[in-house]
């Protein structure tokens, strides 16, 4: 029964400074792993790119970001960009992110908060067991059992994956409830390192049937550091981003040396964030 | 000022079909040139493998070249060249150098034609100097590092041929991850000698993408997107170019290189 598959949503959260092919083929990579599975249908990928208060080293605008992903989306029929995160004055956690996107896909409802947003799951099956039943009347923080809610998941490669061992980079509770109530897709080369990793983490390991491991089938290693570094080089970076990319980098002269130094020697936000939590 | 040596890329293969990966290896190829500064690439060819070839999975060369030609609609300097595919047989890839090479040759003879027949004031003063004393093109080969392995294949290159290559023509050879093709160089005499004229290029970016397993991607309705060029995946869908039938054709065949150059008697067995 197609009706009984859950509902997917892709969320992809980085730098995308700038989007490559590499970026867009996780989605594609995902979103046919899910097909296969026949439990799963994925109804659209997200494209959120962090804001310039992330402070990385050589992080251009965020206006350039978006609109380099959005150019690199033109053509697909069920990625797009999403420029919510990106128009914060913070640096936001991307547990938050996932929260947010989540929400949205909530019906509309006064009493959902942000905080309050949680994953819903299988409501299909409840609604079948009472099917002389009215709609119950919606309390605070009660599944609304019209239709099941997509889940969002986060969908990464397996650096975002491991860089959760790097001290004050993420909370651990954070990692659990990206885990536990949204769920992680990982798109990986071997996956040995990866599987490694989730062992050795208690909290992977509990909730490692929400993490997914989609294996590339074609080792594609186009990052979006190889591509800075051959455009202040003067290298072609033809056919390893979109055309309509390539093009709005060659107008607006994007990437430099001077583009490479911004942000050096600044703290990461995370990192400033949580070391200063720390002390306090 | 010296001049810089032109340099036309040829890229000879099955292009079935033509990926991102065989588009990136010309603009490698040609960055590397260029850095050199003794040279000046100023085209690339794309020369699609004749049908007779007898590769398994090997579709229509009409497919091929209609793909290739979408695939480098945007490009403004290369280009696909269907004669080739038009011959009658399989044809040497020596051959296909000398016959590109002699069209260059036919075209800069046009060229310094038309010049002459010019008023001296229409010409710039580049122009006459070029005609006078003009640079020949040079035409290069472009390939992969596995490529330079395959000359190791037995029947499959006639050795006078491989000489040739590397002495007349020249090779570009763009080397990915898990090759070495300064080994294969060492280990045949034939490359050392001439190795000046073999350009090892390093791709730093690895960006694999095997036509054959692009194949199989699309047989089993997995997504090809942005590993070749939308206009090509779209093509394929349309005319419903790669199916399990097409991967099973020329199955069990000889390559035509290999037969016409094993010995006579009994073929080689499977």
């Amino acid at each position: 029964d197609p009706d009984r598959k859950t509902e997917v949503v892709l969320l992809a959260c980085g730098s995308f400074n700038p989007i490559t092919n590499m970026h867009l083929r996780l989605f594609e990579l995902a979103k046919d792993y899910f097909h296969e599975t026949g439990k799963y249908k994925v109804i659209k990928g997200i494209i959120s790119p962090v804001g310039d208060a992330y402070k990385k080293k050589g992080l251009i605008s965020a206006n350039h970001r978006v609109t380099m992903a959005k150019l690199a989306t033109k053509n697909s029929d069920w990625v797009e960009v999403d420029d919510w995160e990106s128009s914060q004055s913070e640096w936001l956690e991307t547990l938050k992110v996932l929260r947010y996107h989540h929400q949205k896909l909530l019906p509309p409802d006064a009493t959902n908060s942000l905080e309050d947003a949680v994953p819903l799951t299988k409501l299909g099956q409840k609604r079948k067991r009472e099917p002389n039943r009215h709609n119950p009347i919606k309390k605070k923080n009660q599944s609304p059992d019209i239709k099941s809610v997509p889940q969002v998941k986060l969908l990464c490669g397996s650096d975002m994956l491991e860089s959760f061992g790097v001290p004050n980079l993420w909370k651990s509770e954070d990692i659990t409830e990206i885990v536990e109530k949204h769920g992680l897709v990982c798109i990986s080369r071997a996956g040995t390192n990866v599987q490694k990793f989730i062992y050795e983490s208690d909290i992977l390991w509990r909730h490692k049937n929400n993490i997914h491991l989609v294996e590339e089938w074609i080792p594609n290693d186009i990052s979006s550091t190889k591509i800075r570094r051959a455009l202040r080089r003067g290298h072609s970076i033809r056919y390893l981003v979109p055309d309509g990319v390539r093009a709005y980098i060659e107008k607006n002269h994007l990437y430099g040396p001077e583009s490479e130094d911004r942000n050096a020697g600044v703290v990461l936000a995370p990192l400033q964030k949580y070391a200063s939590d720390s002390k306090n | 000022m010296k001049s810089r040596i032109p340099v036309i890329l040829l890229a000879c293969g099955s292009f079935n079909p033509i990926t991102n990966m065989h588009m990136r290896l010309f603009e490698v190829a040609r960055d590397h040139l260029h850095h050199t500064g003794r040279y000046q690439v100023i085209e690339g060819i794309v020369s699609p493998v004749n049908d007779n070839y007898g590769k398994q999975g090997l579709v229509s060369a009409r497919h091929r070249i209609a793909m290739a030609k979408l695939a480098l609609e945007t490009s403004d300097w290369i280009r696909v060249d269907p004669w080739e595919s038009k011959q009658e047989t399989w044809t040497e890839t020596v051959k296909v150098l000398r016959h590109h090479y002699n069209e260059s040759l036919r075209l800069l003879q046009c060229k310094k034609e038309f010049m002459k027949t010019q008023r001296p004031t229409e010409t710039s003063a580049g122009d006459s100097l070029s005609c006078q004393h003009p640079v020949l093109p040079e035409l290069k080969l472009l390939c992969g590092a596995d490529f330079l392995q395959t000359f190791k294949t037995p029947n499959l290159w006639k050795e006078e041929d491989i000489k040739e290559i590397v002495e007349k023509f020249g090779l570009v050879c763009i080397s990915r991850a898990g090759s070495n093709p300064s080994q294969y160089i060492k280990e045949s005499e034939l490359l050392t000698q001439f190795q000046h004229n073999i350009f090892l290029v390093r791709e730093w970016i690895q960006n694999e993408i095997s036509a054959t397993q692009i194949r199989s991607a699309l047989c089993r309705g997995l997504s090809v997107k942005y590993l070749l060029p939308d206009p090509v995946i779209a093509y394929i869908a349309q005319h419903n170019v790669y199916t399990e039938q097409s991967e099973r054709s020329n199955q069990g065949h000889l390559l035509q290189p290999l037969r016409l150059h094993s010995t006579r008697g009994t073929p080689l067995s499977d």
